[in-house]
């Protein structure tokens, strides 16, 4: 698996799949049995290479009786930066993650989405050119998960090249350059998410209005769901122009016809289904 | 270095915010404070109750802190994860550990100098003034604290590859252990199988000796310490922290952390 520079890439897979594994392997906080890893074409052992690594753990959580301000002032000391320059950026970074009124405050007092956001503003204190965030949306709140979706966006504009594991795929489709799905440990796909998940339409979806039409539309209502008078109908694509005149010849009002996609949910799905079934099977043989 | 001096502050903050802390110190003042009482009423052995009172107070709370903190030092960082942010840094894992080391160390020696304080007011509150006998007891107090760095240093090394509570366990039977050096040393072997006769003797000089570090009696009776005493603890704590130090960070070097 390679990630180039300057894209946001979404690391994929279900819960125990090997994401935050393989984060922590790249991160030096576990070793490889075997293989090789390199960051800026140098190797994870390089020390010096960290200079320019920004990381943000799964479920961060920092020092108790440290203030914000006080942990992000600790984390920039392993950068050599000078005094003043790691005041003005530990305060830059606090306004940037939405923390600069709690600043003060002894991180034991702070809640996770909290803690998340310091997570967050240690990783990119330094300006580090590549950013590997493990999770960085758990925990937070609306709101919140907008607020990381805006920095990687930055992070992107700026020329960083962003990493981040994530189950939460809507995040990957909205944010990644490319995706790579991991699961049981191994990586399964590697691609655009729109190349993931191919660009075969999966037929298509009307949308339409019927009012005491029901027995017109005939089958068609029938094979509709119905909210109120409104009716959600999937037809395969060489089927839509009939059913398109057997709406409006009943009365129908066509609200929307929309080309259905398979979604990276159902691509991820059916990759962890297969993974299932393959488990399933080598557990019968063996018995 | 800068590294080293970032753990060892943020170590040293962590102890001094710790509230445990000063709860302990102020039971070691009660200590000696006690030690004031037992002395008035010691007619003419003032001195000898107080400093020994005072010095086995101070050594008694040090070493409390010494392992209950030493232990937690990695250990604690690993469980709440707190470690993960740090080690993705630019920064060496024996880096780390010797931090810690100097942060712990560091926290002890301003709370046994808070303690040697409480003791010299204690003396001079019985004694109205100090002698030049009396700087026994600053070395008394000196070789508490290497005792300390000692046992820190075993403690992170058991906090470095076991749990909290084996380390407890660990360090604190070390200690005992290492309280009887001399008495392994004058057994009667040639009463014993030659092979445990050898190994007794063997594992009198591997194990650390704690025993040279008391001078309780001698500070207590006003007895001047041997300048030779003093350079060879101060070499023996010096050379067998590094050693234990040097274990600790090949230990953590190699550990995954889950």
């Amino acid at each position: 698996m390679q990630v180039e520079s300057g894209e946001v890439f979404g690391f994929l897979g279900p819960n125990g799949a090997g994401k935050s594994t393989t984060i922590k392997l790249l991160m030096r906080l576990i070793f490889p049995t075997a293989g090789t890893a390199r960051i800026l074409g140098r190797p994870i052992s390089d020390i010096g290479m960290h200079q320019d690594i920004g990381y943000l753990p799964e479920q961060p959580y920092f020092y108790d009786y440290l203030t914000a301000a006080e942990v992000l002032d600790y984390f920039a000391r392993f950068h050599d930066l000078s005094a003043a320059d790691r005041r003005e950026r530990v305060d830059r970074l606090l306004k940037k993650v939405g923390l600069e009124t709690a600043k003060k405050i002894q991180l034991r007092k702070y809640s996770k989405g909290m803690l998340q956001r310091v997570g967050l503003a240690q990783a990119i204190l330094h300006d580090p050119k590549v950013v590997i965030l493990d999770e960085p949306m758990s925990g937070l709140d609306p709101v919140g998960r907008r607020e990381v979706r805006d920095i990687i966006l930055e992070l992107k504009a700026s020329g960083k090249t962003v990493m981040f594991s994530t189950h939460i795929l809507s995040d990957a489709e909205m944010l990644c350059d490319r995706v790579g799905v991991i699961v049981g440990g191994k990586l399964r796909g590697v691609g655009a998410p729109e190349e993931i998940v191919g660009v075969k339409a999966h037929g298509m979806e009307i949308l339409f209005e019927l009012t005491g039409g029901e027995a017109k539309a005939g089958s068609l209502a029938a094979k509709a769901t119905r909210t109120g008078d409104r009716y959600r109908l999937h037809v395969e694509e060489e089927q839509l122009y009939g059913a398109l005149d057997q709406i409006r010849a009943a009365g129908g009002k066509i609200l929307s016809v929309t080309q259905m996609k398979a979604t990276l949910e159902e691509y991820f799905m059916n990759l962890v289904e297969a993974d299932r079934a393959q488990a399933a099977a080598v557990e019968v043989s063996a018995q | 270095m800068k590294h080293i001096g970032a753990v060892a502050l943020n170590t040293f903050r962590e102890a001094v915010r710790d509230r445990v802390l000063y709860n302990l110190v102020l039971f070691a003042l009660l200590m000696i404070a006690a030690a004031i009482v037992v002395g008035q009423i010691s007619i003419g052995i003032e001195q000898i109750v107080i400093v020994s009172l005072g010095l086995s107070a101070i050594s008694f709370i040090g070493l409390l802190m010494a392992i209950f903190i030493g232990v937690g030092l990695v250990s604690k960082e690993m469980d709440k994860r707190t470690l993960y942010a740090l080690l993705a840094k630019p920064v060496r894992r024996w880096e780390f550990v010797a931090g810690k080391f100097a942060g712990l160390v560091l926290t002890l020696i301003l709370n046994t100098a808070a303690m040697a304080v409480g003791l010299f007011l204690a003396l001079l509150y019985v004694k109205h003034s100090l002698e030049r006998s009396d700087t026994a007891v600053l070395v008394g107090v000196y070789f508490i604290v290497l005792k300390l760095a000692l046992v820190v240093a075993l403690a992170l090394l058991f906090s470095c590859a076991t749990t909290p509570l084996l380390s407890t366990l660990y360090t604190a039977g070390l200690y005992i252990a290492g309280q009887y050096i001399q008495q392994m040393r004058t057994l009667r072997t040639d009463l014993m199988n030659p092979a445990l006769a050898k190994f007794m003797r063997w594992i009198s000089y591997v194990l650390p000796n704690f025993d040279n570090f008391d001078v309780v009696g001698a500070a207590a009776h006003g007895r001047a310490v041997p300048a030779a005493l003093i350079w060879q603890n101060t070499l023996y704590a010096a050379l067998y922290c590094l050693i234990v130090l040097l274990a600790a960070a090949a230990v953590f070097s190699r550990r995954n952390l889950k």
